[in-house]
């Protein structure tokens, strides 16, 4: 597959901003100065003496120019199938991202005065009851910013319950227990609470090894458990109430990755299956956008008997008669000595908790369910119609995301990040690779409930075409991808020799490599 | 429900491709026992006028919103130029996930590469990462990362940074060794007074400046004495429109600066999504948290940029990473790069002369009110402490009521013993008739 370039399309070489800067372009207007001027208003050696030196000059028309060049650089979710295991790239309403800009909540200051914030603190009260629901469990905090913050406070609940119930004695009880499939985040949130990690493995159906975790019980010390759910390869962990007595019995606490959620709302709660704690990551469930790596927002929730130890301050609600009619008020209570503090200054990601509740209106309860039904057939279908391309490594039936791996492939000489770039020469984003670990060569696919047939058919097929070539021409797909403005690029001699910032005499550089 | 793309005759195919009869069956490993077997107790779906009706009403009910306004601390109203909003609602950009496949990612790349740069450039620092959660993660994370360079666990932090941002960083430190010493302000000057907290056994030395009292340290002189005992001096800037006037934390000898990015065009939006800021000096680079972008090139030769250096972060190290985030804040660092490329060099210093001046105003006619004073005398940005004759939030209190103005933050919110002081926060959006009203509404009480 070759294409001819144009080498020098404007759009496709379009220099970083530094580049295009010249002195005396301008790219804004302020209002005339309106007071009367202080003169020297900082002592001189406060000031900056550097004239911002290196900071760009460009009008508005470079800057409209250069950020809109530069997206059609990358995939995105509008464009079409973003088949990230793990990842839970669906569809972004652009009726969310409107109600976040309403001026009464994106202009909102959040010190301003409770009688003044009424409609902000009732909606973030409204979510937290809907995701009470979803999840079968009592208390919440919306305040982490994102799923390993929401993992951290988490575990963090954990260690202040157990150094509550336990005393001194809870210094012994130190050990989390994480599937040796688990998300890197949960061994390092558990690090920052302070507890030290065993590993448990995982059995050849790819569920949690009953033996080894009833060993490790018995080796005592055992403060909790962090368990995805559907796990990682994306198979629901049958044992689940089991797994939870097994662990409460040893005296520890379940603690639940809600990354897979999608697999669930609406159709089982982690609550009801015996789950202490968890965390959401709205940025995948509830449909706020990615953004290229953020903000998510990852609330956390937990039992009654964990609520003590949550974030402050928390949203309540009171209803108090007014004129005889009962009426609610939301106020902010820092009253929880037992909390374990704050994650995050103010309330969390308020904005994506408006796109959240405004997904939730929008689907309601049959409408989560529909989806949910939705995400897991699409990955059905996946991995029905893939299982004779593809190694296949676990029997079960999948959930929302069919795992499958590159071991038909690699004995030509194809691996998994082979076949990844060559998906994006087919005009898809590659799947997760090499997660979880547990597989050789993973290929993780969740194609959410956002893909229709169509397109679900041409992923195959494309997926199908990967592996003749595989066979046939080795080559063309591990020299892949052909299509894109950049090869693959040399990661390697990135770390060695970091550039990671531009100085002027980088220009240079780049116009003679 | 219109965002599921397959009609029911799809679906019904589909599912018959799988081998099922209905969509039930697809959850038969999910034991009947823990599954939920009811609908769940929220809404009926609503319509997309529905949706937005009920949205409104909510944010109507925030009154603050659209009130004259002189809070600060910590988030900061400014004016965002139009073709932020506008460029980061792309597609390409908002719907697209993190980076991790360069060949259709650089358009992301490049901009948090520009951002790497721009926050270089501000803060005065040699390396920024991609952006932490917010200004008060990104401070918990600098006391983690003194501690893993210094190999102490002392981290002496003043009573003027932001109240929320120490709960913050208590909360991420608490099970580690870290022991906190907190230092006081000077009651006149409001600047950090008493360094005799710093040993050998210190880590680090933070400060905010401008303070959470307005005041601008003298980071030169605290530099020095955080060096002097072996301690890295840690800056912490919440108002990054002050940049384009005082003198970078790095020109005065700062390792690490962390802050909230808020400020360039990210609006208030009750506190969230804003974006953390994280730059240090490149020999601590590898102790760095968070993502970090850097060139790479084909093997054309092509310049791009790829995500480096990767072997710090928890999906390699796991319980060994830097830190356990994950994410950054990539579409609010493209606002902030769009916004600080828009305004650009001339702009960035314009806005915050025009901060500084519009402050130093509104603090001179409030000081000449009858029994209002300044409460500090160092110099200052945009924000500064007022001192009132009676309670500050009887006066606040009484202003919202009276004059439609939120006059700015009760210090009793934060510290004890402060029962007067409430911190005034001027900016650009602030008209001179705006401030004087405030000043008229003062006098009058």
């Amino acid at each position: 597959m070759s294409i001819t370039k144009v080498t020098q399309h404007p759009t496709q070489n379009e220099g970083l901003i530094f580049e295009r800067s010249h002195g005396g372009r301008i790219g804004y207007r302020l209002p005339k100065l309106d007071v009367p001027v202080t003169d020297d208003i900082l002592p001189a050696e406060l000031r900056r003496d550097d004239d911002l030196d290196g900071v760009p000059e460009v009008s508005e028309v470079d800057v409209v120019r250069h950020f809109t060049r530069i997206s059609t650089w990358n995939y995105s979710i509008d464009l079409g199938m973003y088949p990230l295991g793990s990842c839970t790239m669906k569809y972004n309403s652009r009726l969310n991202e409107k109600v976040a800009r309403i001026g009464g909540f994106a202009g909102l200051h959040p010190l301003a005065p409770a009688e003044e914030t009424q409609g902000a603190l009732e909606l973030i009260y409204r979510l937290q009851e809907d995701l009470c629901e979803i999840t079968g469990l009592a208390g919440i905090s919306l305040q982490p910013a994102a799923g390993a913050q929401g993992e951290m406070t988490g575990v963090m609940l954990i260690r202040a319950f157990l150094d509550q119930r336990d005393g001194e004695a809870s210094k012994d009880r130190r050990v989390m227990l994480i599937p040796d499939s688990a998300h890197g985040t949960n061994p390092a949130s558990a690090a920052v609470a302070g507890f030290s990690v065993k590993t448990i493995r995982s059995t050849a159906e790819g569920l949690t090894n009953m033996d080894h975790l009833h060993e490790l019980c018995n080796e005592g010390g055992v403060a909790g458990l962090m368990l995805t759910n559907p796990n990682t390869v994306g198979i629901f962990e049958t044992n689940i109430r089991e797994i939870c007595d097994t662990i409460h019995a040893a005296g520890g606490l379940v603690y639940m990755d809600g990354a897979n959620m999608n697999a669930l709302v609406g159709i089982a709660r982690p609550g009801d299956m015996g789950v202490d704690v968890i965390h959401l990551n709205l940025h995948k469930t509830f449909s706020t956008p990615h953004g290229g790596g953020g903000p998510g927002c990852g609330p956390c929730l937990c039992s009654a008997e964990l609520a003590p130890f949550l974030p402050t301050p928390r949203v309540e609600a009171e209803t108090r008669p007014v004129r005889s009619v009962p009426q609610a008020s939301y106020r902010l209570n820092y009253d929880y000595p037992h909390s374990i503090g704050r994650v995050k200054a103010f309330f969390g990601n308020f904005g994506m908790m408006v796109r959240a509740l405004s997904y939730i209106y929008t689907h309601g309860a049959e409408g989560l369910k529909e989806a949910t039904e939705a995400a897991v057939l699409n990955a059905r279908y996946v991995s029905n119609k893939l299982s004779e391309t593809y190694d296949k490594p676990y029997e079960s039936d999948c959930m929302h995301e069919a795992i499958f791996s590159h071991k038909k492939q690699s004995k030509k000489g194809v691996v998994t990040l082979d076949i990844a770039k060559r998906l994006i020469d087919y005009g898809f984003h590659p799947m997760t690779v090499y997660f979880p670990l547990v597989v050789e060569g993973a290929m993780l696919i969740e194609p959410t409930e956002s893909v229709g047939r169509a397109d679900l058919d041409a992923f195959i097929e494309a997926m199908i075409n990967i592996d003749r070539e595989a066979q046939e021409n080795p080559q063309l797909v591990i020299d892949a991808p052909h299509s894109t403005r950049i090869g693959r690029l040399d990661e390697a001699t990135a770390a060695r020799k970091p550039v990671l910032r531009w100085r002027t005499d980088m220009e240079a550089t780049a116009k003679s490599a | 429900m219109r965002y599921i793309p397959n009609s029911p005759e799809e679906r019904d195919e589909m599912l018959a491709v799988v081998g099922l009869n209905s969509a039930d069956e697809l959850f038969r490993s999910i034991p009947s026992g823990v599954q939920l077997n009811r609908a769940l107790k929220i809404t009926e779906p609503l319509a997309e006028s529905e949706v937005i009706a009920a949205m409104e009403a909510m944010a109507a009910k925030n009154t603050a919103a659209t009130k004259t306004s002189f809070l600060g601390a910590g988030v900061y109203s400014h004016f965002s130029p139009t073709i932020v909003d506008h460029l980061i609602q792309r597609s390409e950009f908002f719907t697209s996930y993190t980076p991790y496949q360069p060949e259709i990612s650089q358009g992301t790349l490049q901009y948090i590469f520009e951002f790497q740069t721009l926050v270089c450039q501000l803060t005065g620092m040699e390396v920024a990462n991609a952006s932490m959660y917010d200004g008060s993660t990104a401070m918990a994370e600098a006391y983690l990362m003194a501690q893993r360079v210094t190999r102490r666990n002392k981290i002496v932090v003043a009573t003027s940074v932001h109240p929320e941002y120490r709960e913050v960083a208590r909360t991420y430190t608490q099970h580690g060794e870290a022991e906190i010493v907190s230092i006081p302000f000077d009651e006149q000057t409001g600047r950090v007074a008493d360094l005799s907290a710093l040993d050998d056994k210190t880590a680090a030395l933070v400060v905010q400046s401008p303070n959470f009292l307005g005041c601008v340290e003298d980071l030169t002189a605290l530099a020095d004495a955080a060096h002097a005992v072996g301690a890295l001096f840690v800056v912490v800037v919440t108002e990054a429109i002050s940049f384009g006037l005082l003198k970078s934390p790095g020109a005065c000898g700062a390792d690490i600066v962390v802050g909230e990015g808020q400020s360039w065009g990210v609006p208030m939006g009750f506190g969230g999504p804003h974006v953390g800021l994280f730059a240090t000096q490149e020999k601590f680079v590898r102790q760095m948290p968070g993502r970090l972008c850097g060139v790479a090139y084909d093997k054309n030769g092509n310049r791009g940029f790829v995500l480096t250096l990767s072997t710090r972060e928890q999906h390699i190290r796991r319980e060994k990473a830097t830190s356990n985030i994950c994410t950054n804040q990539g579409l609010i660092a493209l606002a902030a790069t769009i916004y600080m490329e828009t305004m650009g060099k001339k702009g960035l210093q314009e806005v915050a002369m025009q901060n500084a001046q519009k402050a130093a105003y509104a603090a001179k006619q409030i000081a000449g009110i009858d029994g209002f004073e300044i409460t500090f005398s160092s110099p200052k940005f945009n924000e500064f402490v007022v001192r009132g004759p009676v309670s500050a939030i009887e006066i606040l209190e009484n202003v919202r009521t009276h004059n439609n103005i939120i006059g700015g933050l009760a210090l009793s919110k934060y510290y004890t013993g402060r029962d007067n002081d409430f911190l005034v926060c001027v900016t650009e959006t602030n008209t001179r008739e705006q401030i004087d009203a405030l000043v008229t509404a003062l006098s009058g009480l």
